[in-house]
C-alpha cells in the first residue's frame, strides 16, 4: 500500500489498531499524547475499547485485568509514567500474561524533562518491578520500524505469555515521516488462551485463575525458573540487530539504538567523506541484548563507542557483549540534549587520536 | 421414607478449607456471595477480583474464574475485566486496607466512571493480614500494633467512612452498608448482594456492598465479643443501611 506521512504517535496508535489490540488503557503524560488521543477516537470506530484510567497505576492494573480475561491489550507512557507502572508489569510477567507497553521516553530523574531521551535504559532492560522479572523489549530507530514492531507485538506478547515494551524516544514519537502502515510482519503461532479468566468456567469445564502468588518458596522458586526458561527462550530467539558500514571490518564499531542511531548513521556518513570507514552495531532489541552481533565481530575491530541519549547505561550491556575484548568508548548526552553529527565525528576523530 | 432437603453444600465454593481466623466474619461473607452466584446463575459466568489482606486467597475460595489484583487496584484490575467481558458477573472482594487505604483512587474512579461491577467491601477497622495495624478504618482511641495507645484525630485523623464518601459520587448506582452479626441481618446482608448482582447485571452501573465485619484476633477478643464489639462500636459510627440506590426502582437520581 502506498506510504502516508504521519506523526510518531499516532502511526503507532494505528499500528496497534493493525496489530489487533482489542484494548487500550492509559494516563496523559507527554511526549505521548497523540497516541491515547488518536485511540480515543478510532477504537470506539473499531468497536474496540478505550478508557482514559486516573492513573497510570490504574492504567496498567487495567491492563493486567483485560489481559487476565483473554484481551490483546496495550497501554503507553512516557518515563516517570512508566515507572509507577512497575508494579502491573511485575504482576503480568508473575502471572504470565501478555500486553503491549509503548514508552515514549523523556528525561529524567523525577519529573525530568520533556525532552527526548534514553535514560530509561535500565529501567527496561534490569528488573523494572520487583522480582526476578524481564519484559521483552524493541527500540525501533524510524517510524516504519516501529510501526512493524507495535503490529508484532502483540502475537509475540501472546507467544511469550509476556509483556512487551516497546521505547522509542519523544524524537520518534513526535516527528512525522512516511510509513507503510500495511507492510506484512511476521506472525506467531499462538496456542488459544485456555489458562484465561474469562467468566466461562462451566464451558471450560474448569475454572481459571491468574495469580502471582506462592506461598511456598519452593513453587515460587520452580515458578521463577519456568520463568527463566522464557527468558532464556527470548535469548536465543528474539536478538534483533542491524550492522551498518562493517563490510571494510572497521577498527572502531558505533553502538547505538533509536534516535541516537539515526544520528550515528549521518556521522558514519560524515567520516565516509573524510576517507574514514567505522561501522555500527544496533541493536534493536534491548532485552534480549543483541549478543550474537559482537560475537561475529571481526578481530579487526579494536575499540567499541557507545552512543547513548542517557550516561551509560547501554555501556554496561556493551562491556558484558565484549567481555573484555575491545577497548570500551563512550559518548552520551542527557536531560533531553540530542547530540549533533558534528559531536560524534569529533569523538571518533579523538580516539583514533590517542590510539595512534 | 420422605426426606426433604433442607440444606445443600453451597456450590458456589469450592472445597479448600478457608485460611480465614476462626470467628472472622469473612467465612460467612463469602457463604453469602457464593450462595448469590449460584442461586442467580451467574457462577458460571462469574469472574472475581481478590485483592490483597486477609482475602487474598480469595481466588482459591470462590469456584469461578479468579484474578488476583496488585494492593488496592482490584477496581482497576475489574475495570479490565469487565470492559473487555462485558457480558461476564464481575466482582472485587476487598479489605479496609486494600480499598480505603491504598486503594481509595481505584475505587472512587471506578465508581465515578459507572464501572458495571460489584465490589464487595468487607471494613473490620484494621489491618488483619499484617498483623493487626491501624486502617484508615480504625476507630478513635481502638488500639492496634501502630496506634498503642488508641488512634487519635490529630495526626491520623478520623476514621474514613468510604459508603458515604461514594455516595456523594455521581456514577455510584447501589451502596450499602451491611452487617453479619446475626441470622437476621445475614439474611439481609444476602439480599444487599442479591440486589448488587441485579444492577450489574441489568447494566445499571457501579455498586458496593459494605459489610461491617470482625478481627478476633488482632482485636484480641473472642468471636462472641467481637461481634458484639462490632455492634457497639463500630455500627455507631458505620450506620447500616443504603447510602444510594439510583436504581430505576430506588430513583436517587
Amino acid at each position: 500500500m502506498a506510504k502516508v506521512l504521519m506523526k510518531g504517535n499516532e502511526a503507532m496508535a494505528l499500528a496497534a489498531i493493525k496489530g489487533g489490540c482489542d484494548a487500550f488503557f492509559g494516563y496523559p503524560i507527554t511526549p505521548q499524547n497523540e497516541l491515547p488521543e488518536y485511540l480515543s477516537y478510532h477504537m470506539e470506530q473499531y468497536g474496540r475499547v478505550f478508557v482514559q484510567a486516573e492513573s497510570e497505576v490504574a492504567a496498567i492494573n487495567m491492563v493486567y485485568g483485560a489481559a487476565g480475561s483473554g484481551a490483546r491489550v496495550l497501554t503507553s507512557s512516557s518515563s516517570p509514567g512508566i515507572a509507577l507502572k512497575q508494579e502491573g508489569i511485575s504482576y503480568m510477567v508473575g502471572s504470565e500474561l501478555p500486553g503491549v507497553i509503548i514508552n515514549v521516553m523523556r528525561g529524567g530523574p523525577g519529573l525530568g524533562g520533556i525532552q527526548p531521551s534514553q535514560a530509561d535504559y535500565n529501567q527496561i532492560t534490569r528488573t523494572g518491578g520487583n522480582g526476578d522479572m524481564k519484559v521483552l523489549s524493541f527500540a525501533p530507530e524510524n517510524l516504519q520500524e516501529t510501526v512493524n514492531i507495535v503490529k508484532e507485538s502483540f502475537a509475540l506478547a501472546d507467544y511469550y505469555r509476556n509483556p512487551v515494551m516497546i521505547a522509542v524516544d519523544g524524537l520518534l514519537g513526535q516527528m512525522m515521516e512516511p510509513v507503510d502502515m500495511d507492510q506484512p510482519v511476521e506472525t506467531r503461532e499462538v496456542p488459544p488462551k485456555d489458562w484465561a479468566a474469562t467468566g466461562e468456567a462451566a464451558k471450560r469445564g474448569k475454572r481459571n485463575t491468574i495469580v502471582s502468588l506462592h506461598l511456598d518458596p519452593y513453587k515460587l522458586e520452580e515458578h521463577n525458573l519456568n520463568l527463566q526458561a522464557k527468558y532464556t527462550k527470548m535469548i536465543e530467539n528474539e536478538q534483533r540487530y542491524e550492522l551498518i558500514n562493517m563490510d571494510s571490518e572497521p577498527e572502531i564499531v558505533l553502538v547505538a539504538y533509536g534516535s541516537m542511531a539515526r544520528i550515528a548513521r549521518s556521522a558514519i556518513d560524515a567520516l565516509k567523506d573524510e576517507g574514514i570507514e567505522v561501522g555500527m552495531i544496533r541493536p534493536i532489541s534491548l532485552f534480549p541484548y543483541p549478543q550474537k552481533a559482537f560475537d561475529a565481530l571481526s578481530e579487526k575491530t579494536k575499540t567499541l563507542l557507545t552512543l547513548e541519549m542517557s550516561l551509560g547505561q547501554m555501556l554496561q550491556d556493551v562491556r558484558l557483549a565484549s567481555n573484555g575484548k575491545h577497548r570500551i568508548e563512550f559518548f552520551g548526552r542527557t536531560g533531553g540534549v540530542v547530540p549533533e553529527t558534528d559531536e560524534i565525528v569529533s569523538k571518533v576523530k579523538a580516539i583514533m587520536k590517542e590510539a595512534v | 421414607m420422605n426426606t426433604k432437603t433442607i440444606y445443600q453444600p453451597n456450590t458456589g465454593l469450592t472445597d479448600r478449607d478457608f485460611t480465614y481466623c476462626p470467628g472472622c466474619t469473612h467465612g460467612i461473607i463469602h457463604k453469602l456471595i457464593g450462595e448469590v452466584l449460584v442461586e442467580k446463575g451467574l457462577i458460571d459466568q462469574a469472574i472475581g477480583v481478590a485483592s490483597v489482606g486477609c482475602s487474598v486467597l480469595s481466588y482459591e475460595f470462590f469456584n469461578c474464574d479468579m484474578q488476583q489484583a496488585a494492593h488496592g487496584r482490584a477496581p482497576a484490575v475489574a475495570t479490565g475485566i469487565k470492559r473487555v467481558r462485558p457480558e461476564s458477573a464481575v466482582f472485587t472482594y476487598q479489605g479496609d486496607g486494600d480499598l480505603a487505604s491504598i486503594g481509595l483512587a481505584e475505587v472512587v474512579h471506578a465508581a465515578h466512571r459507572g464501572e458495571n461491577m460489584t465490589v464487595i467491601f468487607v471494613n473490620n477497622a484494621i489491618y488483619g493480614m499484617t498483623g493487626g495495624q491501624m486502617a484508615p478504618t480504625t476507630l478513635i482511641d481502638q488500639k492496634t500494633t501502630t496506634s498503642p495507645i488508641g488512634r487519635k484525630k490529630v495526626g491520623a485523623g478520623e476514621p474514613i467512612r468510604v459508603s458515604e464518601m461514594l455516595a456523594a459520587v455521581p456514577g455510584a448506582t447501589y451502596l450499602e452498608r451491611v452487617s453479619v452479626h446475626d441470622p437476621k441481618h445475614i439474611r439481609k446482608a444476602k439480599k444487599a448482594i442479591e440486589k448488587a448482582f441485579d444492577v450489574q447485571m441489568s447494566k445499571q452501573g457501579f455498586s458496593m456492598i459494605e459489610f461491617i465485619s470482625t478481627c478476633p484476633i488482632n482485636w484480641g477478643m473472642n468471636p462472641n465479643d467481637s461481634l458484639n464489639w462490632a455492634v457497639e462500636n463500630m455500627i455507631p459510627y458505620y450506620p447500616l443501611g443504603v447510602y444510594k440506590d439510583a436504581t430505576k426502582e430506588g430513583g436517587d437520581e
